[in-house]
């Protein structure tokens, strides 16, 4: 199976077709295109050194490549554990990070995008990831936390004053990055409704995908909506404790938001008090124009997944048209761009692509994934951030192939790499998610003017 | 630890959330929403080594007249996620929360309560609640009512439905055997729940925590709730703080459970209660008074008795007599609110009576009925008070409320704790680690061997027969 080796350029890098996202338009010619944008990347460092990248790490399972959970230095049975994850975002947190994600779903993993598989050689099981996240709140002090949650077959009112809650546990380092059920079988978990069955042909293509999800878009774009104006229910002085006249809340000061969407509606008040945020910063990920317009609507920060410096120039194009086409003010509420990788790192030049060779061995596949997949060094890595860069991004969301392996080579190898080159933070110099994207706390939308 | 036959107490701990059991105007009130409040009010009785720390759970702000209810605390947090919050700053307290099964589904509840099981070592606790409220499903998808009757059924295959699913991953199912390349078992996780109220099948995400399944609460009252507390619920939280109505609650639940195949060991029986610490037993009773006053505010006051009685009552004087009129009977004026659901004209017609025999104000009146008050005393006076309460059959322990948070528990802890541990009825220290261990409990049901009488183990049953 060594021969697997050969299907990898130089760099490591491969593409990665066959999975969602993928094929889109923008990424006609994969990765090897990122080895030869190198060349450039001296300039546009220079040019962009006023602004600093914003960096933020996908945590997911033992790593983002299938076979992590069998390296060495793994810790597969303990992947549901508060320890285990602790460790990672301390980790992270000493890197200076921007936030962790962290990933879920309503159903169990499955390598197939539309279905649940029945294979017993991945990492399988998850636990909720607000709780998760609002656990490791605590323990860490600046980077920002940002779970996943599902808003098809969930509530806009818990998922409202779960995160909540999570910037209140957080002290205003709460983020959210709501995430559509596309697998019809998650929908059985509910038993309330059904959601469209992909085929084999609508997976091969991530705008076939959407076209299918549309509706599923539209109302999770509602649901977003609707937390974000539970959100504003309570005006930042809605406590007013006023002894005199008995009252302890101006109820005036607090909100029915009546929100009325095509499926459902909300009356709101919130039950929870603004939080330290008052908006936590949405996130979300987006391979196609309804998603990109889903960003466009209702996101603080879109992850996008383009595979060289063209596609990210045509996919931040694409953003653009979709905040055009929504009419978003991106004075007002600016849209942070950030580009996804999958990153295996060694400092050693070549170790990396043949650990991803290794582990291709272990699983029997070739990695695949919707983003590029990045083997080289950290500095080769900062190289390649800071070409993308120049082509309309504010960040990126790096997906470490291995944990924790791959998570610490970002934060002692890229970080102190991007710091020589004056790019990256020395100290956190804000204590809320929001000051890190350097992004306004907007006032609650209800709040009388004056 | 000397060793005697008296009864343990077991303690429980709840942050004060909406109604008037708060003195929030007291300069010393901190916080409802911040961090530091539930952080400190849980370390506090963990220090004090009590079995667990409840959060009640609020889906809608009470509204009066129309208006939001301003008079009392408001405003709190999703309780899961604060208790997923407080498993990482204590170790061995037991964390509960409610979660109401009208307006959830069973494959999120039981996903969640899973999690904060194994994010907390195994010291979950699930207070299983429905709603018979279409004011509160306003704010959800699925709307809210329910007919009264169907309400234990829902719950009750609600939690059925929860237990199908802690059970879908068996005890080895998570393998992440790294050489055999096998991470789980075939098939872990797999579940199909057919029923009345749920129609669900597929796999489920999360492999139960230490304890299988979290510690199962109830709180109802009427025969219906008493059967399903009995068949079901491990711990019941109870509101008779008064010792002679408390003992004929306590034996009428305990009798039941022989019919579901349990002792009466595998049910704890948890009035809420106060309690009011002073030097001195004269001290602790004028320190009661005024809280009570001050829970009590004139505004407080009408607003209660325009609860019972429907009508807008702004124009009596709340240091004057009840009103003479009576109360409309379709009209709902606190919505939210469950206190007066069992008819208003009753309600009116008791309250009247009381004020009449004891010559009470409005303010004095709501003052009577609404208190809770339960220990009030010097320290000695309070740990005797708690341990013969227990010991005469009125109960097992009690669920404190405190007054003020968060440091409303400090005296009681810090004086009255050391007290129940001499008379050798409140551990010295944790000796377990789970919930379940704190209140000797036994075992979660395993798959296959739930649904029917006799299923359960005790803890050393299953270490002599593994």
């Amino acid at each position: 199976m060594t021969g697997t080796n050969g299907t990898h350029d130089s760099n490591g890098a491969h593409d990665s077709n066959g999975t969602p996202g993928s094929k889109s338009a923008h990424d006609s010619n994969g990765a090897p295109g990122s080895k030869g944008a190198h060349g450039s990347n001296g300039a546009h460092t220079k040019g962009a050194s006023g602004t600093p990248l914003h960096l933020a790490v996908a945590l997911d399972g033992a790593g983002w490549h299938p076979a992590a959970w069998r390296e060495q230095g793994a810790r597969p049975g303990e992947l549901l554990t508060a320890a285990y994850w602790a460790g990672l975002v301390a980790e992270a947190e000493r890197g200076l990070l921007d936030f962790v994600t962290f990933e879920d779903a309503l159903g169990l993993q499955s390598a197939a995008f539309h279905r649940p598989d029945d294979r017993t050689d991945q990492v399988r099981g998850s636990v909720d990831a607000v709780l998760l996240a609002a656990h490791l709140a605590p323990l860490t002090t600046r980077i920002g936390l940002v779970p996943t949650t599902n808003v098809t077959h969930t509530e806009p009112f818990h998922l409202a004053i779960g995160i909540a809650t999570l910037d209140h546990a957080a002290e205003g380092r709460a983020g959210w990055r709501p995430q559509i059920s596309s697998r019809a079988a998650d929908a059985a978990h509910f038993g309330r409704r059904t959601t469209p069955l992909l085929t084999e042909e609508d997976v091969t293509d991530s705008e076939l995908i959407a076209a299918r999800l549309r509706e599923l878009f539209a109302e999770g774009a509602e649901v977003v909506e609707a937390v974000r104006r539970l959100w504003d229910s309570w005006d930042d002085d809605a406590e007013i404790r006023d002894a005199a006249t008995g009252r302890f809340i101006d109820r005036d000061k607090v909100h029915h938001i009546d929100f009325q969407g095509t499926g459902f509606s909300v009356k709101g008040p919130s039950i929870t008090p603004r939080s330290p945020q008052g908006q936590p910063p949405v996130v979300s990920l987006a391979h196609a124009s309804t998603p990109y317009e889903f960003a466009a609507l209702g996101s603080d920060v879109v992850h996008i997944t383009p595979h060289d410096r063209a596609g990210t120039t045509a996919i931040v194009a694409q953003v653009a048209e979709a905040v055009e086409r929504t009419g978003r003010d991106v004075e007002a509420r600016p849209l942070r761009i950030f580009a996804d990788l999958l990153v295996l790192l060694d400092d050693e030049p070549g170790a990396a692509a043949e650990r991803l060779a290794r582990l291709d061995e272990t699983a029997g596949a070739e990695l695949t994934s919707d983003a590029q997949v990045f083997a080289g060094t950290p500095a080769e890595l900062a190289d390649l951030l800071l070409d993308r860069r120049s082509a309309g991004l504010d960040g990126f969301r790096l997906r470490p192939g291995t944990l924790p392996h791959d998570l610490t080579a970002i934060t002692r190898g890229l970080v102190p790499e991007l710091q020589r080159r004056g790019v990256f933070r020395t100290e956190y110099e804000s204590t809320t998610l929001r000051g890190h994207l350097r992004l306004q706390r907007p006032a609650g939308r209800y709040e009388a003017a004056g | 630890m000397p060793a005697n036959h008296k009864k343990q107490v077991h303690l429980a701990a709840q942050l004060p959330g909406i109604h008037n059991v708060t003195v929030w105007s007291d300069p010393r009130s901190g916080s409802q929403i911040s961090p530091d409040s539930f952080i400190r009010l849980a370390q506090t009785v963990e220090r004090g080594k009590f079995d667990f720390f409840f959060l009640a759970e609020g889906l809608r702000l009470r509204e009066h007249k129309g208006q939001v209810y301003d008079l009392d605390i408001a405003g709190r947090p999703e309780n899961l996620t604060a208790l997923s919050t407080l498993a990482a700053v204590t170790t061995h307290l037991g964390l509960a929360a409610t979660v109401n099964a009208t307006f959830n589904e069973p494959y999120e509840v039981a996903r969640r309560f899973a999690t904060l099981d194994r994010l907390s070592g195994g010291r979950a606790a699930w207070n299983v609640v429905t709603s018979y409220d279409a004011f509160t499903g306003e704010n959800f998808r699925r709307g809210g009512f329910l007919a009264e009757a169907d309400r234990y059924t829902r719950a009750a295959e609600f939690l059925g439905a929860a237990r199908e699913l802690w059970d879908s991953w068996g005890e080895d199912d998570l393998r992440a055997d790294a050489a055999a390349g096998e991470f789980v078992r075939p098939g872990a996780g797999r579940f199909a729940h057919r029923g009345q109220h749920f129609d669900i099948a597929g796999r489920f995400t999360t492999p139960p925590g230490p304890q299988g399944h979290p510690v199962i609460i109830q709180s109802g009252e009427s025969d219906a709730g008493r059967e399903f507390a009995a068949s079901d619920a491990e711990v019941i939280f109870s509101k008779h703080n008064r010792v002679d109505v408390a003992r004929s609650f306590y034996r009428d639940v305990k009798q039941r459970l022989a019919r579901y195949g349990r002792s009466p060991d595998d049910l704890l029986i948890l009035p809420t209660a106060n309690a009011v610490v002073a030097d001195t037993d004269e001290e602790a009773a004028a320190y009661a008074r005024e809280i009570s006053r001050e829970l009590v505010s004139p505004q407080t006051a009408i607003a209660h008795l325009e609860a019972v009685w429907g009508r807008d009552l702004s124009a009596y004087d709340p240091d004057g007599p009840l009103p003479g009129i009576e109360p409309e009977d379709d009209a709902h004026l606190l919505k939210g609110h469950s206190v007066f659901r069992k008819g208003r004209g009753e309600t009116a017609r008791q309250w009247r009576k009381l004020a009449e025999e004891r010559n009470l104000s409005i303010r004095e009146l709501v003052i009577e009925v609404g208190g809770r008050q339960t220990f009030v005393g010097s320290p000695h006076t309070v740990a005797r008070a708690i341990d013969d309460f227990v010991q005469t059959g009125g109960a097992d322990g009690f669920v404190l409320v405190p007054h003020l948070t968060p440091g409303g528990l400090d005296d009681f802890v810090d004086r009255v704790v050391p007290l129940l541990q001499e008379r050798g009825v409140h551990r010295d220290d944790y000796t377990g680690t789970t919930l379940r261990d704190h209140l000797g409990l036994s075992d979660a049901p395993r798959p296959a061997r739930w649904g029917g009488p006799g299923v359960r183990r005790r803890r050393d049953e299953k270490e002599t027969s593994a």
